[in-house]
């Protein structure tokens, strides 16, 4: 509740006598609150000058009149102040505004995302996706067909923010509206680059990794378009290899092709798909090594692939001291014995 | 109380005696010195405005009144009229930071914050009008 300006007047005019009375630190720390009570209020500088006017012509009635002109001066220069400070006020209610409007655009974009990941027996699926700052450019998309293989997208828009995420919702859309029937990866790459080259402009680039895995057979059947090699990790040789797929990055050029790479998968192995967000993290000494984040998977490879991803997370967002410069997504996909 | 007074403004001394002349019947209205540093502060800002841009242009100063159920109120008007360049876009001109001056609350939103009534028109190639009242509370 503000006070009204009278009130402070009389305020102001007791915590200064009693300060030129006493002058003592108790009196300047009134004087100090008294401050934040004037921000609080938004009175701005110059009212804060004929504040101090008003009151010592109280207390000095036979002021000198140059000191007093003086204070005219003095009003005069504090204008400016005034100025800034009103247009502070409404930039910052403007902020509030935008932020609002962020807000409500991040949690649409939340809907976006597979609200479930789909269950199929053999495979145990874990995936974190943290956007750095409140809307993503990653972007992930799971779809199981009537023959139970599970089609899993990782997706990263170069850039991030607003703009990233515009461009995320139309891949969304892109996907949606793929044919019903299952595409292999790379015809389904070639039908979103064409999308992607259409309608976004020659400065956004779209990486992604798109895969289908056959609980029929193990297979695990995958294309890139110019995005972060994932990893493969193999139970019998208790090692990684790298999960990399070549083609070009989406939205270059119409009639881009992409080869189909496909991995037999066997019992306790796992594939594991990222955004460069994972791979970029940055500490104080620079880039994390690749090896690192496959020693930090390593660590937690007993436990369930939702806790491993989760795990790994929290590894590398405490090695940033718990600030995300890009959007961070982790998806691990094993096969269960 | 006078009634009206133009002045006109092609140097930096038609700012300081529009400035004088918004004084003088800010205070014969009986505004508060910080009220009469803001009247004058919006026409020093108004004044330079087309010093800077249109080379000349006069700023109207004077008094008006609205009457109330509950009395007269008095207020002070600030007309700048120039036919210099106008503005193209207006509603970016009316927007925080804009200025060249590096938005330090300077320009058009800030003489709008300093007053209670404003109102723009500008044609580009014709000229600007821009009229603010302040009434004394």
């Amino acid at each position: 509740m503000a006070d009204s300006f009278s009130l402070m007047q009389e305020q102001y005019a007791k915590i200064l006598q009693t300060y030129l009375q006493e002058k003592n630190e108790i009196g300047l720390y009134h004087a100090q609150q008294f401050s934040k009570k004037v921000l609080e209020n938004q009175i701005s500088p110059e009212e804060v000058v004929s504040l101090h006017l008003d009151a010592i012509e109280k207390f000095f009635p036979d002021l000198p009149q140059g000191a007093r002109d003086s204070f005219e001066f003095l009003l005069e220069v504090m204008m400016g102040y005034g100025m800034a400070y009103r247009e502070h006020q409404s930039l910052r209610d403007k902020q509030k505004e935008l932020e609002t409007e962020i807000n409500v655009a991040a949690n649409m974009q939340q809907t976006f995302l597979p609200k479930e990941i789909p269950s199929v027996d053999s495979l145990d699926v874990g995936v974190i996706s943290v956007p750095a700052s409140k809307m993503s450019g990653d972007y992930y998309h799971f779809v199981k067909d009537e023959n139970n293989c599970i089609g899993v997208a990782i997706a990263d828009i170069i850039g991030k923010g607003v703009p990233a995420a515009l461009c995320m919702s139309m891949i969304k859309y892109a996907m949606d509206s793929l044919p019903e029937q299952r595409l292999q990866p790379g015809a389904l790459l070639e039908n979103l680059n064409r999308v992607v080259e259409q309608n976004v402009a020659s400065n956004m680039f779209i990486t992604m990794m798109y895969g289908s895995y056959d609980p029929r057979v193990h297979h695990f059947y995958y294309s890139g378009a110019g995005h972060e090699p994932g990893f493969y990790y193999n139970y019998k040789t208790d090692s990684f290899e790298e999960l990399y797929a070549k083609g070009l990055v989406l939205g270059i050029t119409r009639d881009t092709t992409f080869r189909e790479y496909h991995k037999k998968v066997e019992p306790g192995d796992f594939i594991v798909l990222l955004s460069d967000g994972v791979t970029e993290c940055r500490t104080d000494e620079g880039f994390i090594e690749r090896e690192e984040l496959t020693r930090f998977i390593h660590q937690y490879k007993h436990l369930p692939a939702q806790e491993i991803v989760n795990n790994v997370f929290y590894q590398l967002e405490k090695l940033q001291g718990f600030q995300l410069r890009d959007d961070f997504s982790l998806i691990i996909l094993r096969r269960k014995v | 109380m006078s009634v009206q007074s133009n002045v006109e403004v092609r140097t930096e001394w038609g700012i300081v005696s529009a400035r004088q002349a918004g004084r003088n019947l800010a205070k014969e209205i009986g505004f508060s010195s910080v009220d009469q540093a803001r009247i004058t502060t919006a026409i020093s800002e108004l004044a330079r405005n087309i010093y800077l841009y249109a080379e000349k242009g006069e700023i109207i100063i004077e008094a008006v009144e609205e009457i109330h159920s509950t009395g007269v109120k008095h207020g002070i008007k600030i007309t700048a009229k120039d036919k210099g360049p106008g503005i193209k876009n207006i509603r970016q001109v009316m927007e925080d930071g804009f200025t060249t001056s590096g938005g330090l609350g300077a320009g058009l939103p800030g003489v709008k914050r300093l007053m209670d009534e404003f109102d723009i028109d500008s044609v580009a190639g014709e000229g600007t009008e821009i009229t603010t009242i302040k009434w004394n509370s």
